[in-house]
């Protein structure tokens, strides 16, 4: 599959400051839902068990980025971007508890792939 | 989007001086907030164990409120063991004892309901009017439904032969963990405080870090009302509190309220310890308009025009938003026509004030993610038919807070605009050509949290809220919170009910004592 997910260049030098901290096994779940819902979470691999439910969307800095695929169903007309904000959420996702928080922004796919 | 910071706005206001936007005195209270608040463990407020803070501000204006404890694993800990010395009374007080602390915490809240509501505000952003009206009302109101529960409840006694019986008791699970979201930080609190300590847990709950602030001056009016250890606060992030408490295993019980990944990971961890779980995690409510609605010139076509309005309630961050409405084709113009010109007519302004019916969205990120949303729907190709963006009412004092314009689309329930909780004020609207119609789209999502129903045939009232997947359908009404009615989801929403009498079993598990009343041997051996 082509690469649906792509990021800005704030969040990929801020993933690689976190691959500084966490190491560089770590993965994306797109979360859905309510309060922090839409948002991506960055997780060690070891914490977050993906499953035959998730589909990856790419790779972020080589960091994987998945979404369970039922979520994926609604959502495969977009292309997403992850991008970096000032924030102070994240539950326990490791960008939590630094004052930034990386945000989804959505693209509409032009061709039909 | 980072050099539009606002958190430099925000220090630039930091100290003792306030704007006047803050003022809280025509509500008949002093400011609500200390300068500084630690965790909240044993009965008292006692400093983080590595002595961190982070600095909280209003999304009103983005200026600093207080400081709150940036606790770690040690202080849950420290929660725990508080929690677990307190529980083998706490677990086996009387109902009339535990009902009596559920009251008074009733009647406390009750007394400082004004404050409790500027507090909120403060803390959250919504409007106040909505706290003194609605959050605080609801949640005094919740501690007295479940003191009345459990001294009206008994446990059964089933005659197995004439000699034997067995007895049924609900027995408390012990210390539970709690950790709650920021839309409603003292009502979805106490959602989950009220039934667990009815039950007798002892609780050790984590506030939300974007809102970690009101559910503090809420427990500095209790500490002198419930028992020491029985319930205590922790504040911090996610990641460094909220992850050591779901994961520990020194608690019986996780409930959580939030988004699908972290309820996932939460009952990986849950999995781990071999403990139950409840969830609550959103949804995507629909509210349905059928045409019989608009047939009379009465007072219903208002309440559903007020219905359709709800979705900009808490500025839309509400798991329940009726962010998505259908109406039916044959009313659509004539419905639209007074709708809009009501949601033209929400007053957007400073969240303390009182005339205030909406006021700003919780967080920076709470914005942005919404103005995310608003760009894909135009580019999916919605109709834009109100709001659209940030808001433009709002004047310089507020430059530093987090306020959009309430915003209705027109599209189809395959965009993604319809599909995910964008928890802003913002509605997609679609229409329906008949009831067929209506009730496939409403169950064509992951969620099913809430729904509505507007029509005045009540056949029709019946058998759309039996088909639609949701675990509450609002019908001829909406946003109606009470105690006495079961509230979760179905699908991807969740996992378990809150409110009503039967949460009282998400904190409890049974004890059977089968007893024996003859004196004679069976004869197997």
């Amino acid at each position: 599959m082509k690469e649906k997910v792509s990021a800005t260049k704030i969040a990929q030098e801020f993933l690689e400051e976190l691959k500084l901290r966490y190491g560089a096994d770590l993965l994306f779940h797109q979360s859905g839902g309510c309060c922090d819902g839409s948002s991506p979470m960055l997780f060690e691999k070891k914490e977050f068990v993906i499953s035959d439910s998730d589909i990856s969307l790419g790779t972020i800095c080589n960091v994987p980025f998945y979404m369970n695929r039922n979520q994926y169903s609604r959502w495969e007309h977009t292309n997403l971007v992850v991008d970096l904000v000032d924030g102070m959420g994240g539950m326990f996702s490791l960008d939590n508890g630094t004052g930034k928080r990386f945000l989804i922004r959505s693209e509409v796919c032009t061709v039909k792939e | 989007m980072l050099e539009k910071t606002k958190r430099k706005m925000a220090k630039a206001f930091s100290g003792s001086e306030r704007s006047k936007e803050l003022n809280v005195e025509h509500l008949g209270i002093d400011f609500p907030f200390k300068s500084r608040y630690g965790n909240f463990i044993n009965g008292k407020f006692q400093a983080p164990k590595a002595g961190r803070y982070f600095d909280n501000h209003t999304p009103i204006t983005g200026e600093f409120l207080c400081e709150v404890a940036r606790s770690d694993s040690s202080d849950i800990e420290s929660a725990l063991e508080a929690a677990h010395a307190a529980f083998p009374s706490w677990g086996k007080s009387s109902a009339t004892d535990r009902a009596k602390v559920l009251n008074k915490i009733a009647d406390v809240m009750e007394e400082n309901l004004h404050l409790l509501a500027a507090a909120e505000s403060l803390d959250n952003g919504k409007a106040v009017r909505e706290a003194v009206a609605a959050d605080i009302p609801l949640a005094i109101d919740h501690f007295r439904y479940f003191a009345g529960c459990i001294r009206a409840e008994e446990g059964s006694v089933s005659e197995l032969n004439a000699d034997t019986y067995a007895y049924h008791y609900k027995e408390p699970l012990g210390v539970v963990g709690q950790i709650i979201p920021w839309n409603f930080p003292i009502l979805m609190g106490i959602w989950k405080i009220a039934p667990a300590l009815a039950a007798g847990n002892c609780v050790v709950l984590k506030a939300a870090e974007q809102t970690p602030a009101s559910i503090m001056v809420l427990m500095e009016l209790l500490a002198d009302v419930i028992p020491a250890g029985v319930l205590n606060v922790v504040n911090g992030f996610g990641l460094e509190a909220g992850k050591p408490l779901a994961s520990s295993s020194r608690i019986s019980k996780v409930a959580f309220t939030g988004e699908t990944t972290t309820g996932r990971l939460i009952m990986q961890y849950a999995a781990n310890n071999l403990i139950p779980v409840t969830l609550e995690l959103g949804g995507k409510s629909p509210n349905i308009f059928f045409e019989s609605v608009m047939s009379e010139d009465d007072a219903f076509p208002d309440k559903a025009l007020e219905g359709f309005t709800m979705f900009a309630l808490n500025a839309g961050e509400v798991c329940t938003c009726p962010s998505r409405a259908l109406i039916q084709e044959s009313i659509y113009e004539r419905f639209m026509e007074k709708a809009l010109p009501r949601v033209e007519a929400i007053k957007q302004g400073n969240p303390l004030q009182l005339e205030t019916m909406i006021g700003a969205q919780t967080s920076n990120e709470q914005m942005e993610k919404i103005i995310s949303y608003l760009k894909l729907g135009k580019e999916e190709g919605a109709e834009l038919l109100a709001g659209g963006g940030a808001s433009k009412v709002m004047g310089d004092e507020f430059g530093g807070g987090y306020y959009i314009q309430p915003t209705v689309f027109k599209g189809h329930n395959k965009m993604r605009i319809f599909q995910e909780e964008i928890f802003g004020p913002v509605v997609s609207v679609t229409t329906f050509k008949d009831e067929a119609e209506a009730l496939e789209i409403a169950n064509d999502t992951l969620y099913g949290l809430g729904a509505g129903v507007w029509t005045r045939d009540g056949t029709q009232a019946f058998r759309a809220g039996r088909t639609i997947q949701a675990g509450r359908v609002w019908t001829n009404c909406y946003h109606d919170y009470s105690a006495h009615s079961a509230f979760g989801g179905y699908k991807q929403s969740g996992i378990g009910r809150e409110n009503h009498k039967m949460m009282l079993d998400h904190y409890r598990q049974t004890k059977n004592l089968v007893v024996s009343y003859s004196p004679d041997a069976l004869g197997f051996f």
